[in-house]
């Protein structure tokens, strides 16, 4: 089995490994402004701070023959689903050792071993893709389903309409995830969207719905294998809306000054990561001093994952010109 | 000529539109982000606390909805300029431009009039990858009724943009996003006619045409070669400068077109054509193209860097078809790749 299945196998198996997940990620992204910092980052990144629980939840439930679309705030779902960091890290500094050897970045990260198509820096543009990936499912007759993750920004443009249409009167092996976490870009949801509960609008689809808290990592379990097994056993799509919140600003550049005083730390109370230590500490499978230990370990992994990153080879100039067409062949 | 000011491209665009909206009450923005952030590239900074809400609009993330309610507005008597983020994104609202807003006087009998204008920020060099880096000016560009224009410099910026506000028609504007923060000085008097090129350097030897930031890339490559290049700016991509850019091409009898896009179906494959198809005779060198090689914009920042013309390759390939008067090879010919 490969590193990265083994990876995946993990998060599938056991809780304490699904809360190392959710520390690698939050390391992984907290490491990111710093690498930019140093110049051995460039262009742009979205970070996934506050919403490990989400990223990781899925990754739990699904299985690696299972299809994901997601978006360019794609590195806690990339990890989680799996990915190694180096894979990750590697393709946002740009390095041979990354997933789309540096010639993808930050926004575009994938691995079909996983089950994770190349996430769409165009808003919407993951929905319909998974929508033909479950219609796939659908005629071959398999068991597998697709889930397209995708923002709640999404939810004004045409792809998210006509998508859950689709998939509704065809009844998709397919999840639907609103990952609502408050705004897009600069602007509050209630700048640009008149309802803020986004799941309702499923009901003009006559597609099963609801909301979750996507801060809990149990709480998205439960909701995310309610909606797999619906459309593993042929009930169809449903629209699942996480209730989330970013923690950072929009991207690099966004220092996010525009959000209104005290939100961010309402929903830090709530941090993802808190409620998970609070809960397996409750539980007895881990205790202040085995937290500690992760953290500290996880630590000193990141540290090693930059280096090896940074060590990792510059593309060459052939592989500008590489994977655009496959090599010419005639007939089937 | 008045005097001039110094601001940056961004600066340039702001001053425009605020112009135009000072001068003109019809005149409106929309696009996401533009209103209380003041522009994702800071291009509408100062518009919402001078123009106030109604006429300056943030939007959802929905590009087919509103830039179909410039056609709509517009064809009622509106001026609205609308905001495209990125130029990729028009992908998702493509319709509302080419098919709707570019037919509409034609379908109208002449009736309609569309006077809106679709912004969108363009070009590689960043780090934002094959879906945020393109320029794809041959999206829009063989659409009859829709004029395209491309600022290389902060004053082609401020006076393209009053000029394509003013237009009756529609008009799209490919802003490349690199240049964006550059300095320049500005005369907001000058006008800048759509479909007339810049001259920007006289010369006799070669005439370079280049469009966005080729245009600083072709400067530096002229004072590279040691030649003395006629540089034109061609500014308008539809309708083109045939008569400006001919004359030229007439006067020095060679002509190398400098492109930011894919070498296959380039703006630049028209104006070689047509120098080669009317001037064939008058030449005294094969025209032909530098272009970006047929392939995405890579992320890297090494291979980005080489992906687009640079001024040292433009300028051997200058110099090599001023000895020869033959077509150079792309560097990526002469690596051997492809
Ligand atoms: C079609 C399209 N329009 C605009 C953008 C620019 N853009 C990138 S991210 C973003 C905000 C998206 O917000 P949301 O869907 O809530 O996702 P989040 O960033 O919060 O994860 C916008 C407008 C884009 N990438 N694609
Ligand atoms: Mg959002």
């Amino acid at each position: 089995m490969s590193v990265e299945l083994k990876r995946r196998k993990a998060v599938q198996e056991d809780s304490v490994a699904q809360y190392e997940r959710m520390i690698e990620i939050r390391e992984f992204e907290e490491q990111i402004n710093g690498l930019f910092a140093a110049g051995l980052i460039r262009g742009t990144t979205h970070l996934c701070l506050g919403q490990e629980a989400l990223a990781v939840g899925l990754a739990s439930v699904l299985r690696p023959t299972d299809i994901v679309s997601a978006t360019y705030r794609g590195h806690g779902i990339a990890l989680a689903l799996g990915l190694s960091p180096e894979a990750v890290l590697g393709e946002i500094m740009g390095k041979t050792i990354g997933c789309c050897g540096g010639v993808g970045g930050s926004m575009h990260l994938s691995n079909m071993d996983l089950g994770l198509l190349p996430t769409s820096a165009i808003i919407g543009g993951g929905m319909p893709i998974a929508a033909g990936a479950a219609l796939s499912f659908q005629v071959r007759k398999t068991d597998d389903v697709a889930v397209a993750v995708f923002g709640d920004g999404a939810a004004n443009i045409g792809a998210f309409h006509e998508t859950l249409n689709l998939a509704s009167i065809w009844n998709l092996p397919v999840v639907f995830i609103c990952d609502n976490n408050v705004y897009g870009e600069y602007s509050r949801i209630n700048i640009t969207t008149p309802i803020e509960d986004l799941h309702m609008r499923a009901d003009s689809y006559n597609m099963p719905h609801f909301s979750l808290d996507g801060m809990d990592i149990g709480v998205v379990q439960k909701g995310v294998t309610e909606a797999v097994n619906r459309a593993r056993s042929g009930g169809g799509p449903t629209l699942i809306e996480a209730k989330t919140y970013r923690f950072a600003g929009h991207s690099r550049a966004d220092q996010a000054l525009y959000r209104p005083e005290g939100e961010l730390e309402k929903w830090q109370k709530r941090d993802p990561i808190k409620l998970t230590e609070e809960s397996l500490v409750a539980s007895g499978a881990l205790n202040a001093e085995k937290i500690a230990k992760i953290q500290s370990d996880m630590k000193a992994t990141i540290e090693k994952v930059v280096a090896t990153c940074q060590a990792s080879p510059e593309p060459n100039l052939a592989s500008m010109f590489q994977n655009i067409f496959t090599p010419a062949k005639v007939g089937r | 000529m008045g005097t001039t000011t110094p601001m940056r491209f961004r600066q340039a665009i702001v001053s425009a539109l605020a112009d135009e909206m000072r001068a003109d009450s019809t005149v409106m923005l929309f696009g996401e982000d533009v209103a209380e952030a003041e522009g994702p590239f800071k291009t509408s900074e100062g518009l919402l606390a001078e123009f106030g809400p109604l006429r300056i609009r943030d939007t959802p993330i929905s590009e087919m909805g509103f830039t179909g309610a410039a056609v709509g507005a517009a064809i009622m008597g509106m001026k609205p300029v609308v905001e495209i983020m990125f130029m990729e994104f028009l992908g998702v609202a493509l319709d509302q431009l080419v098919t709707e807003a570019a037919k509409m006087r034609y379908l109208s009998n002449g009736k309609l009039s569309v006077p809106m204008v679709v912004r969108a920020s363009v070009g590689s060099g960043l780090g934002f990858g094959c879906q945020h880096s393109q320029t794809l000016e041959n999206w829009v560009a063989a659409t009859p009724g829709l004029k395209v224009v491309c600022p290389s410099d902060a004053q082609s910026a401020y006076s393209l943009m009053r000029a394509s506000i003013q237009d009756p028609d529609p008009v799209m504007i490919l802003e490349p996003r690199i240049l964006y923060a550059e300095r320049g000085e500005v005369d907001t008097s000058l006008s800048l006619p759509i479909g007339k090129a810049r001259v920007l350097r006289k010369g006799i030897d070669i005439t370079v045409v280049a469009l966005g930031q080729m245009v600083n890339v072709a400067r530096n490559a002229i004072e590279k070669s040691g030649l003395d290049v006629e540089l034109i700016d061609l500014a308008t991509v539809v309708p083109w400068d045939r008569e400006g850019v001919l004359a030229s091409v007439k006067k020095t009898g060679r002509l190398v077109v400098v492109e930011e896009a894919p070498k296959s179906g380039g703006w630049g494959s028209e104006i070689v054509a047509a120098a080669t198809s009317e001037l064939f005779s008058q030449l005294k060198g094969a025209p032909f193209r530098i272009t970006t090689p047929d392939v995405p914009v890579p992320y890297s920042g090494v291979l980005e860097a080489r992906f687009v013309p640079t001024a040292d390759d433009v300028a051997r390939q200058l110099i090599e078809s001023f000895k020869s008067g033959t077509s150079p090879k792309s560097w990526w010919e002469l690596e051997g790749l492809k």
